[in-house]
């Protein structure tokens, strides 16, 4: 069995999705059960007061016997406010330990900050927490995130939300050679051919939301991405033929060829 | 009475009301929430026996959906 593991736990599916931006919650729901995901990311806020009170909430539509929660710090500026939000999720979460770091370091690119995501880092393994986090497709960095402790990184492929697919493959395969911990690309994915290419590079994983959330039809763009994963890991673990770059080769058999028609 | 500032709002609540008690006035208490009290998480086991007191800084969060 081909499973991916990620600190202490094991997963069927390679494919990890976010909840957010969908219609509804039923569709939520029903994107994370078609695209087979069995880890999806929820955000930490504050709750509902008043007269939204008894409004439903995301964890009743999200089947949560087979499904890992992956609380994470978006829109966290700093290393506190990251700790912070994630000592409260695993409150929240009855002591649940696997959470996903983002540290932000600008509203308009959502680029992470790296100096204040080390730091994070470094003080939630400490205290006990699996971190899989969300970085730059700086190598060095990746290299220092998985030396302090993370359980996996998480390069963007573009920016969050961004839809423009595997911009520097090259980075992304650098990280990938270097790092012993999956690395899983977090963001950027736009369709399916951007999950297929993230995985034939040796990517472990791949994590999205908007790509399905904001197709014209999410739980068949959920399914779209399942099977993209698996054809790419396949493809990956396959191992594909090499280019030839200036020659063609013919498919068919050379060799019992007619000769030409002789014309009278 | 005192005054308690929950998820940026002030509320006036009874001297001697305990985070059980505001929760379950809330309509929250059978909720997934998790809360902190001037920064400093408050397991769900302490509700019944931490009282507010005047100026407390009170934050309720629950999962959301995002990515």
């Amino acid at each position: 069995m081909d499973l991916l593991k990620i600190g202490t736990r094991s997963f069927e599916s390679r494919l990890i999705i976010g909840t957010g931006k969908y219609g509804s919650f039923e569709e939520t729901g029903h994107a994370i059960q078609e695209s087979g995901a069995e880890i999806v990311t929820v955000a930490i806020r504050r709750t509902n007061l008043g007269q939204n009170a008894s409004e439903a909430n995301l964890l009743d539509f999200i089947d949560l016997d087979h499904t890992t929660l992956l609380p994470n710090t978006a829109g966290c500026y700093t290393s506190d406010e990251a700790i912070r939000t994630l000592r409260l999720a695993r409150e929240l979460l009855d002591g649940h330990d696997l959470v996903k770091l983002e540290v932000l370091g600008d509203p308009q690119t959502l680029f992470p900050n790296v100096s204040e995501t080390l730091v994070a880092a470094e003080q939630l393994v400490k205290d006990g927490f699996q971190v899989m986090v969300y970085t730059s497709d700086d190598p060095i960095v990746a290299k220092q995130l998985e030396d302090l402790g993370c359980v996996a990184i998480m390069p963007l492929a573009s920016l969050i939300g961004s839809g423009m697919g595997i911009l520097n493959p090259w980075n992304l395969s650098i990280i990938i050679e270097n790092l012993k911990v999956p690395v899983i690309v977090d963001a950027g994915v736009g369709t399916a051919s951007d999950a297929v290419i993230a995985m034939e590079l040796g990517c472990d994983a791949v994590l999205m939301n908007t790509a399905i959330a904001a197709a014209q039809d999410p739980i068949m763009m959920a399914r779209a991405m399942k099977n993209a994963v698996q054809a790419g890991r396949d493809a990956f673990r396959a191992g594909r033929m090499p280019k030839n770059l200036y020659h063609a080769s013919p498919s068919s058999p050379t060799s019992g060829m007619m000769p030409p028609s002789s014309k009278k | 009475m005192i005054a308690a500032h929950i998820n940026g709002d002030i509320k006036q609540v009874e001297i001697g009301t305990t985070i059980f008690n505001l929760v379950t006035d809330l309509d929250i208490a059978h909720k997934k929430i998790a809360l902190e009290i001037n920064g400093e998480i408050i397991p769900r086991s302490h509700f019944k026996s931490r009282i507010l007191q005047d100026g407390d800084q009170i934050e309720i969060v629950t999962a959301v959906g995002g990515g």
